[in-house]
């Protein structure tokens, strides 16, 4: 005897929502839990270093926007000193192509994505401003060494389902300023 | 004699005999009204968390512990919105129909007891004057859609009407099997009736009241008329702030008004053991809610067709055929077997519902009309 067409479906569905009571929430709690971005993330900045840059200006030639203003002058062993490293990432759309041409590795994607400003002027970033620093760190777009370095990203997707729960790895309040912020 | 009797005469002793009787109506109407509207905040914050549960969520939890403040920022947010009114609307029917919907649902607790004499007036028709006052507030949502002068407002108030005047019939035939058994229509007398919860007894009344009355407060799955895949809001498209809020508090109301009723009539209504009363009537009635938004978060919503062919053609009969089952034991059945009763009514009611979606079933279990 077949149950299927004797209105079991409603009990079947219905027992299938009480289990979700009892499993923990999926939802991130956003400003204090962040799950850990893709190791390879085009985040919304640029990092520059200085030491390694030679003012070529190959980044600023492939930027299809023209975002990126270099102005060098020569230097006492005939090579090239910059002046001015600016990129106006207001009108930067994170397409990566400075990050690939450049020869020398000087030129790295951000692991941040939380670069909201209350002015249009605040988006131009300077060559001191474009620095690694601690909240400012590089992603593994197109530099497999750094991308080696970074933790792996957290996705919903990996749920365990032997313990019936997620398995996330949460970047907690304390670590607020760290990396991938 | 109830509570508010007891006071009366008591007042009666010291005051003069206008006060004695006015203090007392007062008093009951404040504690009536402050218990619905309390219930109510708790109903919605209920529903939210728990919907949000049931989706895996975490539901609303920033405003005060575990969120229990949000209804309050809802109802702020609601008042200080700007009161609309369709240029081309009624505007005094659009004024009225919010009240129209509200009210009747607050009169509802007027007939229910809370524990043993805890009730405004133990009125001796007490379901009938239930069940013919939770039907006016059909009326106001038909009034909300007429003076919307908004076509879906309007398809909205047709789905009302026409599903709260089909549900009502299997809702009072199924009513009319507890009055059967007990022999009265007090709600007070129905629960001293129930030493055995009537849910056991009938099982199948049970069903069809829960379904009809779902149905009728309008809630998910029958929760045609503010179908926002069809018809945006429904009959309330055209409403904001206050307004939209009485809609919002009626629908709650008429929920935990059902809520009550149901207890009462199938779960024993105060009546446990150890716990004090007031405790267990509370209890059941936010299981019974559970169960709402329980089946809400699981189903989808029904077809138009469906909606009126599962009301005439699946809980009508159905009504009919348990009213005639109860009065044929009511009358034959010795008084002393209550148990054999709910052994046969289980069966009967199993066989019968196998045997209705047989007569629903039709091409790879799809239910055809």
């Amino acid at each position: 005897m077949k149950f299927e067409r004797y209105g079991i479906g409603i009990a079947k569905g219905m027992a299938l929502t009480f289990k979700h009571l009892f499993r923990p929430p999926i939802t991130v709690q956003y400003p204090e839990e962040k799950l850990v971005v893709s190791r390879r993330i085009r985040g919304n900045e640029l990092v520059w270093y200085p030491d390694r840059c030679t003012g070529c200006a190959t980044c600023a030639k492939s930027c299809p926007q023209g975002n990126i203003e270099i102005v060098t002058h020569v230097g006492e062993e005939n090579n090239y000193v910059v002046d001015k490293f600016e990129v106006d990432t207001g009108r930067c759309m994170f397409c990566g192509l400075c990050v690939e041409s450049c020869p020398y590795e000087a030129l790295a994607m951000g692991l941040s994505y939380e670069r909201a400003q209350y002015r249009r002027g605040q988006l131009v970033l300077s060559k001191e401003e474009l620095q690694l620093s601690d909240v400012r760190q590089p992603s593994g777009y197109a530099r497999p060494k750094i991308e080696a370095t970074l933790p792996e990203q957290s996705l919903l997707v990996n749920w365990d389902r032997e313990k019936g729960g997620q398995k996330l790895s949460l970047v907690p309040l304390s670590k607020k300023r760290g990396r991938g912020v | 004699m109830t509570l508010l009797e007891q006071f009366q005469l008591w007042l009666a002793t010291m005051w003069p005999e206008w006060a004695a009787y006015v203090t007392p109506a007062i008093v009951g109407v404040v504690i009536v009204i402050a218990f619905a509207l309390c219930m109510v905040m708790v109903f919605i914050y209920f529903e939210r968390r728990l919907l949000g549960r049931f989706q895996i969520r975490l539901g609303p939890n920033r405003l005060g512990p575990e969120g229990i403040f949000q209804p309050i920022a809802t109802a702020v947010k609601i008042l200080l919105k700007e009161d609309i009114v369709p240029a081309k609307g009624d505007k005094v029917l659009h004024w009225l129909a919010p009240l129209v919907v509200f009210v009747p649902v607050l009169m509802i607790f007027a007939v229910v007891p809370f524990w043993e004499g805890a009730i405004f007036a133990d009125l001796n028709v007490g379901i009938v004057y239930v069940v013919a006052i939770s039907s006016v507030s059909a009326v106001g949502i038909y009034m909300a859609g007429w003076a919307s002068n908004n076509k879906y407002a309007l398809i909205s108030a047709f789905r009302a009407v026409a599903q709260v005047v089909s549900y009502e019939l299997p809702v009072v035939l199924s009513i009319l099997g507890v009055v059967l058994m007990v022999g009265s229509l007090s709600l007070t007398q129905i629960v001293a009736a129930q030493t055995i919860p009537f849910i056991l007894l009938q099982p199948l009344g049970f069903i069809i009241f829960f379904l009809g009355t779902v149905a009728e407060m309008n809630r998910s799955p029958f929760d045609l008329l503010e179908a926002d895949s069809e018809i945006v809001a429904g009959f309330h498209t055209e409403y904001s702030g206050m307004k939209f809020a009485m809609f919002y508090l009626g629908e709650y109301c008429h929920a935990l008004a059902y809520s009550c009723i149901i207890t009462i009539l199938f779960l024993s209504g105060w009546r446990g053991p150890l716990l004090p009363p007031f405790l267990w009537f509370l209890i059941k009635v936010v299981a019974v809610f559970f169960v709402i938004v329980w089946i809400r978060a699981t189903l989808p919503r029904l077809r138009v067709d469906q909606l009126m062919s599962f009301a005439w053609k699946c809980l009508l009969p159905m009504a009919v055929i348990n009213l005639f089952v109860v009065a044929a034991e009511v009358l034959w059945l010795p008084e002393s077997l209550p148990w054999v009763m709910v052994v046969v009514n289980f069966a009967f009611a199993g066989a019968l519902i196998m045997l209705w979606s047989k007569l629903f079933t039709l091409g790879g279990g799809r239910v055809e009309v």
